[in-house]
C-alpha cells in the first residue's frame, strides 16, 4: 500500500516537474518582450535607380550586414548577416534588380534579388595572395545581352557572368606581381583596361579582350620615386597616384600605350601642407579629393602637368560619391560641420562655384561628427533635381536628409554593444499620479469581461485585436518609476562607437545618450575609446536623495598602455556629473564589494606596470580599503603565454610622488601551463553579484550535501595547442581539452578532468557550486555540454536535515580558502545539437528559484535549458527517492523543446551576449540579449508562484464566488426546507 | 519503410559505380573542395511561409566559420574547403534540422561521405530535410467544460457541488452504528497527526 501511494506521489512530482518551459501563448508576444533590429555602421551605400527600387536604399555594414532599407521611414525591407569572417569589400547594383556583394577579401560574390533578399547566385573565386579587391559592374549593361562582371582579388581578375555567376574567363596577375588598382571598360568598346603597380615603382596598363581575357598589349614604365599604392583614376586615359612619402602627386596618363608621369608636391598646390596625405575613394570625373590632417581638397586635372585646387573644406567634413544625373552631368554632396550644426551642399561638377543645393540642419550633438555621406536625387514636380543624403555619424547612427531637416534617424551603434549594466528607476513621489490606470470600475469590469471571453476563447477577431491592443498598451509598464516587482529598469548600454545610451526595459525606448568621444576629445586624449561600465553609486540608504551613477573608463589611445579616464554619469538623466584624467593607464578595473559612505563603490584599477590604484580618491574610502586589503585579491589571466598569476596587495607605491591611493601589488602564486600541450581557451568566474540562497543541498533519504560555494572559483578550460583552430582542422588523437577549477586566492587546482577528442570552442558559465560548459567532441563529432559540481566534505559529517529545516544549523563557522578543501566532484557529459555563441545562467532576486541556463544557439536564438537537466546524478535506472527527488532518468542528449526558446519566434542576428538580471520579485529574472539586434524579456524559471500571471482571470474568480456565495443560500434553504419539512413530519 | 531503405540500397548497389560525387569536387586551382547540397523545406508552401522567410535559412560550416544562403531553389555550396572532417548546420526559423557531419577525404580526393549527427543516418547525397517542425508557442486549448473544471475555480465549485450533494446521500447510506464506531476509533487515537498520514512513516 506504501509502496503504491510512494509511486503514485513519485509520479505525480514527475507529472508536475515534466512541464519545464516557461512557454509562451502567440497573443502573449510583446507583453513582457521587445525586440529592435540593427544593422550597424554602414560602410556603403546604394541606391537603386529602377522604377521600383526607388524607395529603397542598399547597404553594407561594418557588421558584416547587407540590407535592404526604406527611404521614407528607415525600417528593414530584408537583412542578412553574414559570417563573421565575411566582411563586405564592395557592393554594386546590376540590371536594376540584383544587388551585387564582393566579400571575404574579394573571393565570394553574391548576387541578391533585389526586392526580397533571396540569393540568386554565388560564386567563389580562389584567392592565393590578399590585396584589395576590386568590383567592376559595367554601368551601361543591356538588359537582353549576356553580361560580365569584372572582380580583381588576390591576383587574379575575373570575368563573372551576370546570370548565373559562372567564371567566364580569368586571368593571373599574381606572376607579374601586378596589383590592379582600377579596372574599367570605356563604353561602347570591347577593351577592358586594368591599371595597377607592380612592386613599389613600376606603372602598368594592360589592355584585355572583354571577350577572352587575352591581354592584348601590356605596358609597364617605372617611375623613380615609387608609389605609396594609392590611386585615383580622374578619366579613361589619366590616374593620379601619391608617391612613397605620401608628399607628392603624380598625374599619369596612359593614352594609346604611352605612359607619362608627372609629379606635383602637394606643398606647392596648398598651403600650410605638413604630413601625409591620403586619396579619398570618390570616383569623379576630372576631380580627384584628397585628404590631409585638416583638411579635404578637391583637385580638378586640366592636363598631366596642370593640377588645380577646387575647394577646400576643413575637417571635420565628408565627401560623397559622384551622381550621375545626366549623360554629362555629376552632382556630389559635401558635408560639413558648423558648430552644431551640419551644412550640406550639392555641387555639379560643371558649376563647383554655385552649387546646387545648401542646407543647414541641426544634428543631435550625441551624434558626433560626420563620417560618411550618400546622395541620391529624385525629381521634383518641376523637373528640377532634388536630393537627399544619407549620413553616417561618428555614433554609427543613419540619418536622412531631406529639404533641411532630418526625415529618420536610426540609432545603429546598438548593433555593437560591448558592456551593459542596470540602474534602478526613481521611487514614485506620493501625491504625484504618474498615470492614471484605469479610468472607472465599470470600465475596469468591461476590460476583464473582454479579457474573460478572450480567455474562454469565445471572443471574435475584433474582440481579440482590441485585447490585445488594450495589452500592449499598458501604461503600466512603460512608467518612468520603480515598480513594486522590480521588472521596470533602466539598462545601460556602451556601444563600441563610445555612446552611452539608456534603454526603458518596458518597451526598449531610449530614455537618453551621451557619446563620449565629443566629450573627452582633447590634445592629450585624440582618440578616446570607452572600455566598461561599472555600477558607481547604487543609493540605498545613506544618500537616498542622489540619484545613483554608472562609471565609465575607457582609454586615450588604442594601445593597453594609453592613458585612461574616469567618466560619473547620473543614470536618471545622463549628465556627466565628473570626469576625470588619469594618470596612468587601465588593464584591468576591479569593482570591490565595499562602499564608502556616500554609497560610491569602491574600485581597484591595474595599470600596465601592475600597480593599483584605488577610486573614489577620498580619504574615507581609503579607511575602508585598508581595513579590508588583506582579504583582496587579484588574479591576472595571461592567454598568450598560458600563464595565471593570483597577486595581494601592499601599501605603497614606487612612485616618484607619494600617493596614497597607490598600492602595490606582491605575486603570490602563478599556474603555468605546459606551452606544448596546453593552451588556455576559456575562463569563467561567477558573477560577483549572484546570490545563493542555501549552502546544504538536501538529497534523497534525507542525506545532506554541502555545496562548495566559494566567490573565489576560477574556471580554465585548456586546449592542445594544435587543436585550437576551427572544427575540421585536427584528428580526435591530437586534441584534447583540459578542464581546472582553480581557487583564485591560494591558486589552489580543485578539480582537472581531461576530455580526449575534444575541442574549443568553449563556452562556461560558473554559478554557485557548478559549472557547465559547452565544447565539440571529436569522436562523436557532435557538440557536448558538461557539467561539474563540487561539493564540500568537510562538514559532511554535521548532517541532520531537521536543524537545518529549524535554523539551528551551524552553517556560519568560518570557510577559508586558506583551510585545505575537503571537496568532493560529481560530473556528467551531455550531447548538444547545437553550435552556442553565447552562454548565461538565470538570476534571481534571493537564490531560491532553480536556475536555468540560456543558451544562445547558432540560429539566434535563446534556448532555456533547465539546469536539473545538466544534474551530474542524473542515471539510467534511478532508484524510486531520486524519482521522488525529480531526477529525470539520464539520456545521451539535452532535449531541445521549441516552446522553450525565451525569444520563441524572433532571431537576436549576430548574437554576441546575454545578461540576465535579478528583479525583485524572486521567480523572476530579466534577460537581455544583445548582438546585431537587441531583445528583451523576462522568464520565470519555475513558473510565476509568487505573483499572479498578467492574464489571471479576475472575472472568472469573480464568478466563482458569486457562484459558491449562490450555491451556500440555495442549500441553506434548502436545508432549512428540509428541516422544517422533519419538525412537520 | 523498411522496404524503402532496401531499394535504396539495391540502387546504389546497381549504380554505385556510376554514382558520380553529387555531394562534392575538386574546383579551381584551389586546394580545397566544394560541398554542395540541397536543403528541403518541405511543406514550406502549405504552412503559408513567404519566400522571405525561406531566404533568411542559412547554412553554418563549422559551427560560424562560413556562412552561406540558400538560393531560391533551395541548394547551397561551400568552396574551397579543405579535407578533413567538418559540419554543416542548418539554420532555419521553424524547423528543426540535424547537424550533418561531412568527411572529406584527403587520400581519395573528392570523396565526400554525409552524416546526419543526430541518428547516425549516412546520406547519399546531401539532401538535407527538417527533423521535426518546431512549434514556439503553446496552442491554446479549444474552450472546453474540462478545462474550465480543470482551473483551479472549477475544482473549488466541483469540490464543493461534490460535499454538498454527494456527503449527506453517504450518510445516509452509512449504517449508523458503523458510524458510530468509527466516531468512537476517532476519539480514541486522538487528534490525527500529520506525519501519520504521510505516507513514509506508515509503512
Amino acid at each position: 500500500m506504501a509502496m503504491a501511494v510512494r509511486v503514485c506521489l513519485g509520479f505525480l512530482i514527475v507529472l508536475l516537474y515534466s512541464n519545464f518551459s516557461t512557454a509562451l501563448y502567440e497573443d502573449q508576444v510583446g507583453l513582457a518582450d521587445w525586440h529592435q533590429k540593427y544593422i550597424g555602421k554602414v560602410k556603403q551605400a546604394v541606391f537603386p535607380t529602377q522604377k521600383s527600387g526607388r524607395r529603397r536604399v542598399v547597404v553594407s555594414t561594418e557588421e558584416n550586414v547587407i540590407a535592404s532599407l526604406d527611404l521614407r521611414r528607415g525600417d528593414i525591407f530584408w537583412r542578412h548577416v553574414l559570417g563573421k569572417d565575411d566582411h563586405v569589400d564592395q557592393i554594386d547594383i546590376a540590371l536594376g534588380k540584383y544587388f551585387i556583394t564582393l566579400s571575404s577579401e574579394g573571393s565570394i560574390l553574391r548576387a541578391w534579388n533585389l526586392p526580397d533578399g533571396q540569393m540568386m547566385w554565388e560564386s567563389a573565386f580562389y584567392v592565393s595572395t590578399p590585396s584589395k579587391s576590386l568590383l567592376y559592374v559595367p554601368a551601361n549593361i543591356n538588359l537582353g545581352k549576356e553580361n560580365w562582371f569584372l572582380v580583381f582579388s588576390g591576383g587574379w581578375l575575373h570575368a563573372v557572368s551576370s546570370i548565373d555567376g559562372e567564371i567566364v574567363w580569368k586571368k593571373e596577375f599574381a606572376i607579374d606581381s601586378l596589383e590592379i588598382k582600377q579596372v574599367f571598360q570605356p563604353p561602347e568598346s570591347d577593351i577592358i583596361y586594368a591599371v595597377g603597380f607592380v612592386g613599389s615603382s613600376q606603372f602598368s596598363v594592360c589592355e584585355l579582350s572583354s571577350k577572352s581575357g587575352e591581354v592584348l598589349k601590356h605596358n609597364t614604365a617605372s617611375f623613380p620615386g615609387g608609389f605609396c599604392g594609392e590611386a585615383s583614376l580622374v578619366s579613361s586615359d589619366m590616374l593620379v597616384a601619391l608617391d612613397a612619402t605620401r608628399s607628392a602627386l603624380i598625374a599619369i596618363s596612359f593614352q594609346s600605350g604611352i605612359i607619362n608621369f608627372h609629379q606635383t608636391y602637394i606643398s606647392d598646390l596648398v598651403q600650410d601642407f605638413s604630413g601625409m596625405a591620403a586619396l579619398l575613394p570618390v570616383k569623379f570625373t576630372g576631380i580627384f579629393a584628397m585628404k590631409t590632417v585638416s583638411s579635404i581638397y578637391l583637385v580638378r586635372v586640366k592636363g598631366v602637368s596642370e593640377l588645380e585646387v577646387l575647394e577646400k573644406f576643413n575637417h571635420p567634413a565628408s565627401v560623397s560619391d559622384a551622381l550621375t544625373l545626366s549623360e554629362e552631368q555629376q552632382a556630389f554632396g559635401i558635408v560639413q560641420h558648423v558648430e552644431t550644426k551640419i551644412d550640406f551642399r550639392v555641387k555639379l561638377d560643371k558649376d563647383l562655384r554655385n552649387g546646387v543645393l545648401k542646407e543647414t540642419i541641426e544634428m543631435d550633438p550625441q551624434r558626433g561628427h560626420v563620417q560618411k555621406v550618400f546622395i541620391s536625387n529624385y525629381v521634383r514636380t518641376d523637373k528640377s533635381h532634388g536630393f537627399r543624403a544619407l549620413i553616417v555619424m561618428e555614433d554609427h547612427s543613419l540619418s536622412l536628409v531631406q529639404q533641411g531637416v532630418v526625415v529618420w534617424s536610426r540609432e545603429d551603434g546598438l548593433a555593437s554593444i560591448i558592456d551593459s549594466t542596470t540602474s534602478e528607476l526613481p521611487v514614485e513621489k506620493e501625491g504625484v499620479s504618474v498615470a492614471e490606470v484605469e479610468h472607472n470600475l465599470f470600465e475596469w469590469l468591461k476590460g476583464h469581461a473582454l479579457k474573460l471571453k478572450g480567455t474562454l476563447l469565445l471572443a471574435s477577431p475584433d474582440e481579440i485585436a482590441a485585447i490585445q491592443a488594450m495589452r500592449l498598451k499598458n501604461s503600466e509598464r512603460n512608467k518612468m518609476t520603480r515598480d513594486h516587482n522590480g521588472f521596470r529598469k533602466l539598462i545601460i548600454v556602451l556601444t563600441r562607437a563610445g555612446k552611452l545610451l539608456a534603454l526603458h526595459t518596458g518597451d526598449g525606448r531610449i530614455i537618453w545618450s551621451l557619446f563620449f568621444p565629443s566629450l573627452h576629445r582633447s590634445e592629450a586624449c585624440e582618440h578616446p575609446s570607452a572600455l566598461n561600465i561599472y555600477q558607481w553609486q547604487v543609493p540605498h540608504h545613506h544618500a537616498m536623495h542622489e540619484n545613483p551613477s554608472v562609471l565609465v573608463v575607457g582609454r586615450c589611445g588604442p594601445s593597453h598602455d594609453a592613458l585612461g579616464f574616469f567618466s560619473v554619469v547620473d543614470s536618471y538623466t545622463g549628465k556627466e556629473r565628473n570626469s576625470l584624467k588619469l594618470a596612468h593607464s587601465i588593464i584591468q578595473v576591479i569593482p570591490l564589494p565595499l562602499t564608502d559612505s556616500t554609497e560610491q563603490r569602491l574600485h581597484l584599477i591595474i595599470d600596465a606596470n601592475l600597480q593599483a590604484h584605488l577610486y573614489p580618491r577620498t580619504r574615507d574610502s581609503v579607511n575602508i580599503f585598508l581595513r579590508e586589503m588583506s582579504n583582496i585579491y587579484r588574479h591576472s589571466i595571461e592567454v598568450g603565454k598560458d600563464m595565471i598569476r593570483g597577486y595581494s596587495l601592499q601599501s605603497g607605491c614606487n612612485l616618484d610622488v607619494a600617493d596614497e591611493y597607490c598600492f602595490n601589488t606582491k605575486e603570490l602564486w602563478s599556474i603555468v601551463f605546459p606551452s606544448e600541450s596546453e593552451k588556455i581557451a576559456t575562463t569563467a568566474t561567477r558573477k560577483i553579484n549572484e546570490v545563493v540562497h542555501t549552502q546544504a543541498k538536501v538529497i534523497a533519504d534525507q542525506d545532506v550535501m554541502y555545496k562548495y560555494v566559494s566567490r573565489n572559483i576560477l574556471f580554465v578550460a585548456t586546449v592542445a595547442p594544435k587543436a585550437a583552430g576551427e572544427i575540421g582542422s585536427v584528428t580526435p588523437e591530437e586534441a584534447w581539452l583540459v578542464a581546472y577549477l582553480i581557487d583564485a586566492v591560494t591558486g589552489r587546482i580543485l578539480h582537472r578532468v581531461t576530455h580526449h577528442g575534444a575541442q574549443g570552442p568553449i563556452h562556461a558559465v560558473v554559478s554557485e557550486n557548478w559549472v557547465v560548459y559547452h565544447y565539440f567532441n571529436l569522436r562523436a563529432h557532435r557538440y557536448e555540454m558538461s557539467v561539474i559540481e563540487i561539493y564540500d566534505r568537510s562538514r559532511a559529517d554535521n548532517k541532520d536535515v531537521w536543524k537545518l529545516v529549524l535554523g539551528k544549523h551551524n552553517l556560519t563557522s568560518p570557510v577559508s580558502s586558506y583551510s585545505r578543501p575537503d571537496v568532493m566532484v560529481k560530473s556528467q557529459s551531455y550531447f548538444f545539437t547545437h553550435s552556442v555563441k553565447a552562454m548565461a545562467v538565470t538570476a534571481t532576486a534571493k537564490g531560491i528559484t532553480s536556475k536555468q541556463l540560456l543558451i544562445g544557439t547558432i540560429g539566434d536564438q535563446v534556448l532555456a535549458l533547465d539546469k536539473r537537466f545538466l544534474d551530474p546524478r542524473r542515471n539510467v535506472t534511478l532508484t524510486q527517492s531520486e524519482k521522488e527527488e525529480g531526477i529525470i532518468p539520464l539520456t545521451d542528449s539535452l532535449p531541445i523543446i521549441p516552446q522553450a526558446y525565451v525569444t520563441h519566434a524572433l532571431q537576436v542576428e549576430g548574437l554576441r551576449g546575454i545578461v540576465t538580471i535579478p528583479a525583485r520579485l524572486e521567480s523572476t529574472t530579466l534577460v537581455f540579449s544583445y548582438g546585431v539586434d537587441i531583445f528583451f524579456t523576462r522568464i520565470a524559471p519555475s513558473r510565476t508562484y509568487d505573483s499572479l500571471t498578467e492574464d489571471f482571470s479576475y472575472a472568472l474568480l469573480l464568478i466563482t464566488i458569486v457562484a459558491l456565495v449562490a450555491a451556500i443560500f440555495a442549500t441553506w434553504i434548502l436545508s432549512e426546507k428540509k428541516e422544517l419539512r422533519e419538525k412537520w413530519r | 519503410m523498411m522496404k524503402r531503405s532496401a531499394e535504396i540500397i539495391a540502387f546504389l548497389l546497381l549504380f554505385s559505380c556510376v554514382l558520380p560525387s553529387a555531394l562534392a569536387g575538386p574546383s579551381g586551382p584551389g586546394d580545397g573542395y566544394t560541398i554542395a547540397g540541397h536543403v528541403k523545406l518541405e511543406g514550406a508552401t502549405s504552412k503559408g511561409f513567404t519566400p522571405m522567410e525561406k531566404s533568411n535559412s542559412k547554412v553554418i560550416l563549422n559551427g560560424g566559420q562560413r556562412v552561406t544562403f540558400l538560393r531560391a531553389d533551395g541548394y547551397f555550396s561551400f568552396h574551397n574547403v579543405p579535407a578533413g572532417t567538418h559540419l554543416i548546420e542548418v539554420s532555419a526559423m521553424g524547423y528543426f534540422f540535424s547537424p550533418v557531419r561531412i568527411d572529406i577525404s584527403s587520400r581519395n580526393p573528392g570523396k565526400i561521405q554525409a552524416a546526419l549527427t543526430e541518428n547516425r543516418r549516412v546520406l547519399h547525397e546531401l539532401v538535407l530535410e527538417p527533423l521535426r517542425e518546431e512549434q514556439y508557442y503553446e496552442i491554446r486549448e479549444p474552450f472546453s467544460l474540462m478545462s474550465l473544471l480543470k482551473s483551479p475555480m472549477g475544482l473549488m465549485v466541483g469540490f464543493m457541488v461534490l460535499v454538498v450533494f454527494l456527503m449527506p446521500k453517504l450518510m445516509e447510506n452509512m449504517d449508523p452504528e458503523e458510524m458510530r464506531r468509527a466516531q468512537e476509533e476517532m476519539r480514541a487515537q486522538g487528534v490525527p497527526s500529520l506525519s501519520n498520514l504521510l505516507p513514509g512513516r506508515s509503512s
